[in-house]
């Protein structure tokens, strides 16, 4: 059983250790508080099966009805019972894609510059709080920020955009205030601090010895990252990025303030969109019938893309620290 | 290569001397600054975001915002009232949260570290916490309204803030686990054999050693995921709603409550200013309190170490 089980059995062979019996009073409490401890981990478990199930048994009706043209129509009408969330499935591929596109070099460009000796120690570090903390602003007063003060500010560059580059369907509609690319920026705003800090971490774990026969061999200090520095946290950095990217999919606040909540579906990241987090934010609460199930089956699809990323993270992440 | 090819003499004298005009200079100093850049972007939306909340918010704060009642949004009044409900509705949802969490968090991270052997179980436990911290936060929010709201099992209430708190425990639980855990493998072996040698039971050296010993960081990982949990918005808006009135009885955990964070949703998207201001006002106290709490358990932690 446990480290001390056996010294009890010493005592009854010689008189020479008179060693004080434990009473069934306290075999009793190390008992229950094994078994206390043992089924609140089991908890985790439970509540992440009863998530599961929960959203798969609610979406069950909805996919029967609709199966997998759910996925690929666009059409929510509660009147005629006609329910179909690429609207929203494609907003949440977008923006996190996008945003992700944005906040990858931005992150591990700062993570590199911080992990690098390049100005005084205490500024890198101040620099690093700063990013962290930015991670933990409440993502609803990034919503009130970015209706307020980015939007407003952001409008002509996005009139602009639009005027030059109209004619690529991504740009192809004049932007009208909320919308997909403002819930993009938004976005790399919430996953920098996940990106930089991992990367952060990843760059710090690598052995000096890497860096240090890579300068003495005459390469440069940027050689050296490129070549030899980013390669060996590679797998650590790409935990973090997919980290990230199950965030961005699942952000529901800042985007559902932002991004203009509209079903009809836009090749075009100027105009309003939905991500499935946002759908299910702005119609759970007064959905009934066939709309519950067939949100139940939009969110069965945001837990399965979260969860797939974030089991390759974890893999990834974990694949790292197993190598230094 | 050149001085040895000349047998000893330098053919140019500042050949070991740096030059920064060399193209691997040039190009190493360019992207050291572009690099620069990068961290500068990546620390101005803190900044950006300080700034505003700070200029929007700070001024709305006084006396009359931080105990009155919000006045319900539909004309155009010269005040929206008061935040008063919303802070006490925000205390109270994550003091459930806390209450379910905490004691659930620590007991897995104790088994975790204290009794798992690396098996398959503990294995699947600390994946799993790591997959339920990257479940969305509104799918909690999902699950608790199907499983608490909608159908009425706790009384017969509908929304109300013990659903709000329960949703919210389920996104501290992970980082409570996750921290009690990392704690207490902090935690030096010699002193379990110690506690273990002179006869303590395990349910003893645990509660009297290990638990006390890793105090600072299991603190510091309950109340990051207190103020994460402060913060929260999603999981809140179809299980605690919103209310335009105090809570007055111990009863009244069985009805809607405000929050902080709900109020910011509902009156940032309301097109009158009265109540924007107010949200502005509820964002700087929610920022104000989750910085402090992240400045301080850095602070604290910091101090640990030296």
């Amino acid at each position: 059983m446990s480290i001390y089980g056996e010294f009890l059995v010493l005592p009854k062979t010689t008189d020479l250790y008179l060693l004080r019996s434990r009473p069934p009073s306290e075999k009793l409490i190390d008992l229950t508080f094994r078994n206390v401890v043992i089924s609140m981990a089991a908890m985790v478990a439970v509540v992440l099966f009863g998530i599961l199930v929960l959203v798969f048994t609610g979406s069950v009706e909805s996919m029967g009805r609709y199966g997998l043209r759910f996925l690929f129509t666009s059409d929510w009408n509660p009147v005629n019972n006609d329910y179909g969330a690429f609207a929203a499935i494609y907003g949440t591929i977008v923006t996190s894609t996008f945003s992700l596109l944005i906040a990858v070099p931005l992150g591990v460009g700062a993570a590199i510059f911080i992990t690098e000796n390049i100005i005084p120690t205490r500024i890198r570090e101040a620099i690093g709080i700063m990013v962290e903390l930015l991670a933990a602003i409440p993502s609803v007063v990034l919503g009130l920020w970015a209706i307020y003060v980015m939007e407003p500010f952001l409008r002509p560059l996005l009139s602009g955009l639009h005027e030059y580059l109209g004619w690529i369907p991504f740009f192809s509609t004049k932007p009208i205030g909320p919308g997909t690319l403002p819930a993009i920026l938004i976005l790399v705003i919430m996953i920098l601090p996940i990106i930089t800090s991992i990367s952060r971490d990843s760059l710090n774990q690598v052995p000096k010895k890497l860096r240090e026969a890579s300068y003495g061999i005459g390469a440069t200090r940027w050689t050296t990252i490129f070549k030899v520095i980013v390669p060996a946290a590679v797998s650590g950095i790409a935990g973090g990025v997919l980290l990230a990217l199950g965030r961005a999919m699942g952000e529901t606040m800042a985007v559902t303030m932002i991004i203009g909540n509209s079903n009809a579906f836009n090749w075009s990241i100027l105009s309003p969109g939905y991500t499935i987090a946002s759908m299910l934010a702005n119609q759970f609460g007064e959905a009934d019938g066939a709309q519950v199930s067939s949100l139940m089956y939009a969110a069965f699809v945001l837990m399965v893309l979260t969860l797939a990323v974030n089991v390759v993270a974890q893999w990834l992440v974990k694949r790292l620290s197993l190598k230094y | 290569m050149e001085r040895m090819s000349n047998s000893g003499t330098y053919k140019k004298k500042g050949d070991l001397y740096y030059n920064s005009l060399l193209s691997r200079n040039l190009y190493n100093n360019s992207l050291t600054f572009i690099s620069g850049i990068l961290a500068i972007i990546a620390i101005l939306p803190l900044i950006l975001v300080l700034t505003y909340v700070v200029i929007n918010g700070a001024s709305e704060i006084n006396l009359a915002v931080l105990t009155q009642l919000p006045e319900p949004p539909g004309e155009d009044l010269p005040s929206a009232g008061g935040i008063g409900n919303a802070i006490i509705g925000t205390i109270v949802v994550s003091g459930i949260a806390s209450l379910i969490a905490i004691p659930i968090g620590v007991g897995g991270g104790i088994y975790l570290a204290e009794y798992s052997r690396g098996g398959t179980f503990s294995k699947f436990i600390r994946f799993g916490a790591n997959v339920l911290s990257g479940v969305p936060s509104i799918i909690a929010g999902v699950c608790i309204y199907s499983v608490i709201v909608s159908t009425r099992i706790i009384l017969g209430s509908n929304f109300s803030a013990l659903a709000g708190g329960i949703s919210l425990s389920i996104l501290m639980l992970p980082t409570i686990i996750k921290t009690t855990d990392e704690g207490l493998k902090l935690v030096s072996d010699d002193l379990r054999k110690a506690a273990l040698g002179v006869g303590a039971s395990k349910f003893v050296t645990v509660s009297q050693i290990t638990i006390p010993a890793a105090f600072t960081p299991i603190g510091t990982g309950i109340v990051l995921a207190l103020a994460r949990a402060a913060g929260e918005t999603a999981p809140l808006i179809f299980t605690a709603l919103f209310s335009f009135y105090w809570l007055d009885s111990p009863e009244g955990i069985l009805q809607p409550i405000a929050t902080l964070s709900v109020l910011i949703y509902n009156f940032a998207i309301e097109p009158y200013k009265a109540q924007n201001e107010l949200a502005w006002a509820a964002s700087f106290l929610l920022v104000a309190f989750v910085l402090s709490i992240n400045l301080l358990t850095r602070w604290i932690g910091k101090r640990g170490k030296h």
